[in-house]
């Protein structure tokens, strides 16, 4: 029964999301305000209908019902209860219904906050939103449904893929996801400023928002990604380069870039053209991302299903990019800049080049990823590039942006003097080039780490300088320290907001240059008692034990690790063995810590217990990533809390330089 | 006027330094993807290559003390002589396909950095024989951890 359903709900959602498209697109033309009304309703109706799909898919899986494909596929009789929840995600389908619900919320949200105070431009963005709403329905339609019926009915299902039985990836897909549905409301938002031909600036600050909030979620989205993959997948990484990491990081790079030439537009009315490709860009690539990904165009260590769902999304995609390019082209007489570059020395010529930087961080990823595809069309030959060409090319782009990280929110606006790059940079560079001194006599040899140093020491001595300046302007208006920092904080969030995310950055980048270049690592045969040492550790083999759990098999290995103070901690790496896979998986054990991880993967091992080949690696400064992570947090809500008092642009340039 | 020609001049030089960038990194980093047989007919000594094919029955030697394993990859018409160390993987088996990527080495076998087992996309019947296996297992490793 639940199928049958789970379909109908599915089929009429997508019923009235197309005709809510339709009825809030008719509206915006004729201006007919109960048809606008009615294609809200349909927009409730969408969510209300998805709601259904998925907690009836819930039900399916807590209720092992096996007759539906999907549920048979992902979960079995030993899958434990919040894994049947996450199991929902846990393949194509049900992620298409993640999708969809996220969308649908986002839809309303939408509908609640902007009904009022957009009405010219919210019902084309209504229309805009339901459409694709409208294509994931059909999505959920026809090539990826997760009703399917399954027959015979199994006595038990195949289970939830091991790797996935974890609890990154119940945050994980549901972060990523927020990011990439995130995307669509500043796309509707664009769509219909062109339709409506208003390409004036209050819609910009309302997308600056939202891609602030979907720009954070695919963030975290990514570090999460790579913290599963660093304590699950058992190679002591966190980053492969791998097309599924590329193709959401491609979009990440174009928000970022948006995130930053927006601010132009607002101050300089300049860049409206350069802004709009952006979003359309952004909005794209998770269509890429997802097309790529489960296409089977391009292999990936990540095992997706294959279909014809890759070609419905490489449809919309060319839809998507043809429609939104053919409307930018109609309006492209409006959107001519309103000002110019006046110097090379100034903050929008910083931000510009900020820009070419991500735009080029993200054409080479695209390139890179998509690289075998291009060689085989031209050439014939069947090469690929790997990790070596991402690190080679991405490193001097990154270190670039780093250093622009510390110039662009200083620098003068429109020209500046050399009085004023005196003044806000003369300090930074000597601290920087001290701190790269103080490293290098701390023995850090390492040329590309020593660079990164001293970009970060200037970069956060830059951001040091500004708080400070402005807080003592703040202390002479009679506040105390601590009232002058908190006060500064929140009068001017969206700037100090995103200076704790530079923060974050800086303190990511640290730990992707010092984990890349410091981490040790070997691999050896123990016998039972034998030791090894590695980097100040002394690791021994004590013995193995199997045990058999609700779902799986586990053979664990015992290893005590001793530093020169003695033995401090027990770690125990596993194989499991599921009956459903021909493989193993490896359940690594680490120990994490600030300056180092250790981390132990149990590799070949004797039956009887006699020896066994274990990989050990100490891996340094990789927690510098998940704090990193935090700062990020803290750093965007920041930003998006509404600002306290609106100032007006000047004096607020006024209080930041005090002449 | 002039200003704009600076800004595009700057725009280019930085654009065609990225363009370079590129161009080496996929020089640098380009693996070509070939058969035992492809391999066989014109080796480069230091390239990089993804070479891809069954593991010959009868070849495969491990040595869990110095982690040295070697293995014969066959397309049918060619073998290549493989070496590596570390672990084999977990589907890494004799009669099964494999993917190796390394380079051509002077001494005439393929020196291998990664070893990629072939995964089979197909569905395995829960309770297949191997299942027995584990239960052999459990026993066995019961067994040593009671008289230590």
């Amino acid at each position: 029964m639940t199928p049958e359903l789970g379909y109908a709900a599915t089929v009429a959602a997508l019923v009235l999301a197309i005709y809510g498209a339709g009825a809030a697109a008719w509206s915006a033309r004729v201006g007919r305000t109960d048809l606008r009304a009615s294609a809200e309703r349909a927009a409730i109706g969408v969510w209300v209908l998805i709601t259904a799909c998925m907690l009836l898919l819930v039900y399916a899986f807590l209720t092992f019902d096996f007759s539906v494909r999907y549920v048979a596929n992902n979960t079995n009789l030993g899958t434990p209860f919040y894994y049947r929840i996450t199991a929902l995600w846990g393949a194509l389908e049900g992620s298409i219904i993640l999708w969809a619900w996220m969308l649908s919320v986002y839809t309303l949200i939408m509908v609640t906050r902007y009904r009022r105070t957009q009405p010219q431009l919210y019902p084309w963005t209504l229309a805009v939103m339901l459409s694709i709403s409208a294509f994931f329905l059909l999505v959920m339609t026809i090539p990826a449904p997760p009703f399917e019926r399954l027959s015979p009915i199994p006595a038990d299902g195949r289970g939830l893929n091991p790797l996935l039985e974890d609890s990154g990836m119940i945050t994980h897909p549901v972060a990523l996801y927020l990011g990439f549905t995130g995307f669509t409301v500043p796309f509707a938002f664009a769509m219909a400023a062109l339709i409506v031909g208003r390409i004036g600036d209050e819609w910009i600050t309302i997308t600056r928002r939202w891609t602030i909030v979907a720009w954070y979620f695919l963030s975290l989205g990514l570090l999460i990604g790579g913290w599963w993959s660093y304590h699950v997948l058992g190679w002591g990484g966190y980053w492969a380069w791998d097309p599924v990491e590329n193709a959401a990081f491609m979009p990440w790079l174009t928000a970022t870039a948006f995130l930053h030439s927006v601010m132009i537009q607002e101050r300089r009315r300049m860049l409206k053209l350069w802004n709009l490709t952006l979003i359309i860009l952004t909005f794209s690539l998770t269509l890429f991302g997802t097309f790529l990904t489960r296409s089977g165009i391009i292999g990936s260590v990540h095992a997706f299903s294959q279909g014809s769902v890759g070609q419905f999304f490489l449809s919309f995609l060319a839809l998507v990019v043809l429609g939104a390019f053919c409307l930018l082209a109609w309006r492209l007489d409006r959107l001519r800049a309103q000002g110019e570059l006046d110097s090379i020395l100034s903050r929008e010529s910083a931000f510009l080049l900020n820009n070419l930087f991500l735009i080029a961080a993200a054409f080479t990823v695209f390139f890179g990823t998509v690289f075998p595809l291009l060689s085989e069309a031209v050439q014939g030959t069947k090469v690929s590039v790997g990790a070596p060409f991402f690190n080679l090319v991405n490193i001097p782009i990154f270190l670039a942006l780093i250093f622009l990280m510390g110039v662009g929110p200083l620098i003068a606006w429109r020209r500046a003097s050399a009085e004023n790059l005196r003044r806000n940079f003369l300090k930074p560079v000597l601290i920087g080039i001290a701190g790269a001194a103080v490293c290098w006599a701390l023995g850090i040899g390492n040329a590309l780490v020593l660079l990164c140093l001293t970009l970060v020491v200037f970069v956060a001595a830059t951001i040091a300088l500004d708080f400070a300046r402005a807080a003592r302007a703040r202390r002479r208006t009679g506040d105390g320290w601590i009232d002058a920092t908190w006060g500064l904080a929140l009068r001017q969030n969206r700037r100090y907001g995103g200076f704790v995310v530079h923060l974050g950055i800086l303190v990511i980048a640290l730990g992707v240059a010092g984990s890349q270049a410091w981490s040790t690592q070997t691999e050896a045969t123990l016998n039972r008692g034998e030791s090894l040492n590695l980097a100040g550790y002394t690791i021994r083999f004590d013995g193995l034990a199997a045990a058999e759990e609700s779902n799986h098999f586990k053979v664990t290995g015992t290893f005590t690790v001793s530093d020169r103070k003695g033995p401090f901690t027990v770690l125990t790496p596993a194989k499991k063995f599921y009956p459903q896979e021909q493989t193993p998986i490896a359940a690594v054990d680490y120990r994490l810590g600030f300056l180092e991880d250790l981390y132990l993967v149990l590799g070949e091992f004797a039956r009887d217990g006699s020896h066994a080949t274990i990989k050990i690696q100490v891996n340094r400064m990789v927690s510098w990533l998940w704090i990193g992570g935090l700062l990020l947090t803290l750093g965007t809500a920041l930003a998006i809390v509404p600002e306290r008092r609106r100032v007006p642009a000047l004096a607020r340039a006024g209080e930041r330089m005090p002449a | 006027m002039s200003r704009k020609i600076k800004f595009l001049g700057g725009g280019l030089v930085i654009v065609a330094a990225l363009a370079y960038l590129i161009y080496a990194g996929v020089s640098q980093s380009v693996v070509y993807f070939v058969t035992p047989t492809e391999l066989g007919a014109a080796p480069v000594p230091g390239k990089a290559y993804r070479l891809g094919g069954m593991v010959l029955p009868g070849t495969l030697k491990w040595d869990p003390k110095s982690l040295d394993l070697r293995f014969t990859l066959s397309d049918g018409q060619t073998s290549v002589p493989v070496r590596h160390r570390g672990t084999p993987p977990d589907l890494f088996a004799e009669s099964r396909g494999a993917v190796v990527e390394g380079t051509w080495s002077r001494d005439g076998y393929f020196q291998a950095t990664t070893i990629l087992a072939k995964h089979s996309e197909e569905y395995k019947a829960p309770h297949d024989p191997n299942q027995a296996g584990y239960k052999e297992l459990l026993k066995t490793l019961k067994g040593s951890e009671s008289k230590p």
